[in-house]
C-alpha cells in the first residue's frame, strides 16, 4: 500500500482531518471551559458558547460588575483540594515507580535475553503464563499483605507492588534479543563485566524500547486509580486521580475549576508523550508477536 | 579458592540480574495467586478470622436454585453484570476496523503524518480519571456539549413547523441512503464470500434483493414518514440523558470507548504490522495486475492477520477486566446496575462489603474465562491466522 494517487491522498487528508477534529474537540472544550466563568457553563438553552466570553489577564470591572480573570480558575482549583500535595504525591509515585520498574525489568530482561543459566526457559515461561492472570486475582491478597505490613496509606503501598512487571520484562527481552551480538563480544574482549555490558551497550541500544516502556509505565502509574483507591484512606499519600474524584464529590457543580484541575492533571503525561512519541512505532515493532 | 568456571560465573550473574524482579514477582504475583485461590474457598469478612466453606462461594456465584418451578440464579446480580460486561465489548470489532483503516491511511508517505499520529494517540495518552470526568460533562443532559449540539442541529433542521411534506421526504432520503448503504455493504460482503467459497449466485437475485429492500424502506418511510419525522424532531428537541437512562447508558459508554480506541495502541500495533510487510510482495502483486482491493485482501490482510488476532484476543481479555474506573467515576454502576461490570462488582464485594472470600471467587471466575478464551484462540487461531 505504498503508492497511491494524489486524489486518494487528498481524500485521506480529509478523512484523517475529520477524525483529528473529533479527537481534539473534547480537549478544546475542556480547556475552554477551564477558562470560563461559571455562568457561561450553565446556560442549558441557547447557542453553544465554545469560546469563553472574556480573555482578560486581570480582573476587570464592566458595568460596575467585577469580572474574574480567566486564569482565576487555575489558582482556585489549585487551592481548593490541596492540589499541590496531590500533585507532588502523584509525581513522586509515578517517577519512582517508573524508574524502579524499568530498572528491574531491564535487568531481568538482560538475563533472559543474553545470559544462559539453568532453568531459564522454564522461568521465562512462568513469567509469560502469569501475564494471563487478571490483576484482580492478586489485588485482594496484596491488599491483605499491605494491611499486615502496616503499609495501608503509605507511599510504599502505592509504589512497591508496581515495581515488578512480567510485561515489561517480556517486552524488553523481545527487544534485547534483536540487538546485534558483535558489540557485546567486542566489549567482552575489552574486559567489560556483565554490568558494564548491560549499562554500557544494551541499554543505550535499546533506547526506543526503554522510551516506550517508560512512557507506558509512567502513564500507568499516573492514571492508576483502583489500587490507590484501595490502599489509601486519608488525603496524605493520595494521588491526583483520587483527588479529582474527590473534587467531583465535594463540588459537583464547579465545572470550571474541575476542568482547570483536569488540564493540570494531563500535562505531565502529555509532555512525556510528546518527547517520546517518535520511538513508539519502532519500540513496538521490534517487540514482535512471535517469540 | 578455585576460580569459578565461565559458565558458573555467567549463571551467577544472571541470577543476580534476575533477583530483584524475581523476588518482587514472587511476593506480589506468584504467592498472592496461591493465597487468592485458597481464599476463594473461605468465608472471610476482613475483620474476623476466615473459615473454610469449600465450594459454597462458587455455588452462590454460579449456581441456580428452583423458585416456584423456575430456575433462578443464586446471585442474579452477577449474571446481569456478566451480561453488561459482554455487552460493553460490542465496540471492539468496530474499533478494530476503525483503527485498521486509520493505520492504513497513516501508513502512506504523507506530509504532516506525525501530527496526525500524535493527535490520534492523544485520547490514549490522556486516558484516566480526568478524561472520564470530561466525558461525564460532555454527556451531561443539560449543559453537555453533545446535547447542546443536538439541540442546535435540531433547531436548524426542524425550525419550520408544522410538518412539511418536504421535510418528510428529506428525512426519508437521509434514512434511505443510510439503509441502502448498509444493504449495499452487506451485498458486497456476500459477493466476496461467494467468491471465497467459489459459489456463484444468480446475479439477478442480487439486484432483485437490493431493489426490493430499497423499495420496502421507501414505502415504509412514506407510510410512517410523519411519525418518523416527529420522533426525530422530538429527539433533537429533547435529547436523552445519556448516562442517566438504562437504554442509553451502555451505548454511550461504547461510543466513548470508540472515540478513544480508534487511534490508540491498536492503531500503533497495526501501523507497526503494516510497516513490516515487505514492499516486494506489493510489487509482485502489481505485476500480476492486482488492484488496490485485491492487494489488500491478497497481501496486506493475511500479512497482518497475526496482529488482528492478537488485538482481538487482548481486547476481549481487557474487556472482561474493564469498567471499574468508568463505573466508579461516571455512573456509579447505574442506572439500575446497567453499567456495573464484573470488575466493579468485585471491587464492591471486596472493598465495600469486605466479603473477601466471595470477591476472590469472582476473581477466579474472571481468570477461568480468560484462560478459556486464551486456550481456545490459541487452538483456533493457528488455523485461521497466517504466519509468514
Amino acid at each position: 500500500m505504498n503508492r497511491v494517487g494524489l486524489g486518494i491522498k487528498v481524500g485521506f487528508y480529509i478523512v484523517l482531518s475529520i477524525g483529528a477534529i473529533t479527537m481534539i474537540i473534547p480537549f478544546l472544550w475542556m480547556v475552554f471551559t477551564s477558562i470560563k466563568q461559571p455562568h457561561e457553563v450553565f446556560s442549558a438553552t441557547g447557542a453553544i458558547k465554545f469560546l469563553p466570553e472574556h480573555f482578560f489577564w486581570r480582573d476587570t470591572v464592566i458595568n460596575g460588575e467585577k469580572i474574574r480573570a480567566w486564569w482565576g480558575n487555575y489558582p482556585d482549583a489549585w487551592r481548593e483540594i490541596n492540589f499541590f500535595r496531590l500533585y507532588l504525591s502523584s509525581i513522586f509515585v509515578a517517577v519512582v515507580g517508573t524508574f524502579g520498574q524499568v530498572l528491574t525489568s531491564s535487568m531481568a530482561a538482560y538475563a533472559f535475553a543474553r545470559l544462559s543459566f539453568p532453568g531459564r526457559d522454564k522461568l521465562f515461561f512462568g513469567y509469560l503464563a502469569t501475564m494471563m492472570i487478571p490483576s484482580s486475582v492478586t489485588m485482594i491478597p496484596v491488599f491483605v499483605i499491605m494491611k499486615h505490613l502496616g503499609w495501608i496509606n503509605t507511599y510504599q503501598a502505592l509504589i512497591i507492588p508496581g515495581l515488578f512487571s512480567a510485561y515489561g520484562t517480556f517486552m524488553l527481552r523481545q527487544f534485547f534479543m534483536g540487538l546485534p551480538v558483535e558489540l557485546e563480544d567486542a566489549a567482552k574482549i575489552d574486559g567489560s563485566g556483565y554490568i558494564g555490558i548491560w549499562s554500557g551497550i544494551i541499554l543505550p541500544l535499546a533506547k526506543p524500547a526503554l522510551a516506550t516502556l517508560t512512557t507506558f509505565t509512567f502513564m500507568g502509574f499516573w492514571g492508576s486509580y483502583m489500587w490507590p483507591l484501595v490502599v489509601t484512606v486519608t488525603e496524605a499519600p493520595r494521588t491526583l486521580p483520587i483527588g479529582l474524584r474527590y473534587f467531583v464529590g465535594q463540588h459537583a457543580t464547579n465545572y470550571t475549576q474541575l476542568m482547570a484541575a483536569s488540564v493540570i492533571a494531563l500535562i505531565p503525561v502529555l509532555l512525556l508523550f510528546v518527547f517520546n512519541q517518535r520511538y513508539f512505532v519502532e519500540g513496538i515493532k521490534l517487540q514482535g508477536l512471535k517469540g | 579458592m578455585r576460580r569459578l568456571s565461565y559458565k558458573t560465573k555467567e549463571a551467577l550473574a544472571a541470577y543476580a540480574f534476575l533477583a530483584p524482579n524475581f523476588l518482587g514477582f514472587l511476593a506480589f504475583t506468584s504467592i498472592p495467586v496461591v493465597v487468592s485461590f485458597v481464599m476463594a474457598f473461605t468465608h472471610w469478612n476482613i475483620f474476623k478470622q476466615p473459615f473454610w466453606v469449600g465450594l459454597e462461594n462458587f455455588k452462590n456465584l454460579l449456581w441456580f436454585h428452583r423458585e416456584g418451578g423456575r430456575l433462578v440464579p443464586n446471585d442474579p446480580f452477577f449474571w446481569q453484570y456478566v451480561y453488561n460486561t459482554v455487552y460493553l465489548m460490542a465496540g471492539i470489532p468496530i474499533g478494530m476496523a476503525g483503527s485498521l483503516i486509520v493505520a492504513l491511511m497513516m501508513n502512506q508517505r504523507m506530509r504532516g503524518i506525525v501530527v496526525f499520529r500524535t493527535i490520534y494517540f492523544l485520547p490514549t495518552v490522556c486516558s484516566g480519571v480526568a478524561l472520564l470526568i470530561l466525558w461525564k460533562y460532555l454527556y451531561n443532559s443539560d449543559i453537555g456539549l453533545i446535547n447542546k449540539t443536538i439541540r442546535l442541529v435540531g433547531a436548524f433542521i426542524f425550525a419550520k413547523k408544522p410538518v412539511a411534506i418536504g421535510a418528510t421526504v428529506f428525512a426519508a432520503l437521509i434514512f434511505g441512503v443510510v439503509v441502502i448503504g448498509l444493504i449495499a455493504a452487506l451485498l458486497a460482503f456476500l459477493q466476496w464470500l461467494s467468491e471465497k467459497i467459489r459459489f456463484t449466485w444468480p446475479e439477478g437475485l442480487f439486484r432483485a434483493l437490493m431493489f426490493a429492500s430499497g423499495a420496502c424502506i421507501f414505502i415504509l418511510i412514506g407510510i410512517y414518514g410523519r411519525a418518523f419525522y416527529n420522533a426525530l424532531s422530538m429527539f433533537f428537541a429533547e435529547p436523552p440523558d445519556w448516562l442517566g437512562t438504562v437504554q442509553w447508558a451502555k451505548p454511550s459508554l461504547i461510543l466513548m470507548s470508540l472515540w478513544g480506541g480508534l487511534g490508540g495502541y491498536n492503531m500503533i500495533l497495526y501501523l507497526a504490522a503494516l510497516q513490516g510487510v515487505p514492499s516486494s510482495y506489493y510489487e509482485a502483486a502489481e505485476i500480476d495486475g492486482a488492484g488496490p482491493w485485491q492487494k489488500f485482501w491478497a497481501v496486506t490482510w493475511p500479512m497482518i492477520s497475526p496482529t488482528t488476532f492478537f488485538i482481538l484476543v487482548m481486547s476481549i481479555i481487557g474487556g472482561f477486566q474493564g469498567g471499574f474506573m468508568i463505573a466508579n467515576v461516571m455512573t456509579g454502576g447505574g442506572p439500575a446496575g446497567s453499567t456495573t461490570t464484573i470488575e466493579y462488582y468485585l471491587y464492591q464485594t471486596a472493598f465495600e462489603k469486605f466479603n473477601m472470600g466471595y470477591a476472590c471467587s469472582i476473581a477466579w471466575f474472571l481468570f477461568a474465562v480468560i484462560l478459556v478464551i486464551t486456550l481456545l484462540t490459541w487452538k483456533l487461531g493457528g488455523k485461521v491466522v497466517t504466519y509468514e
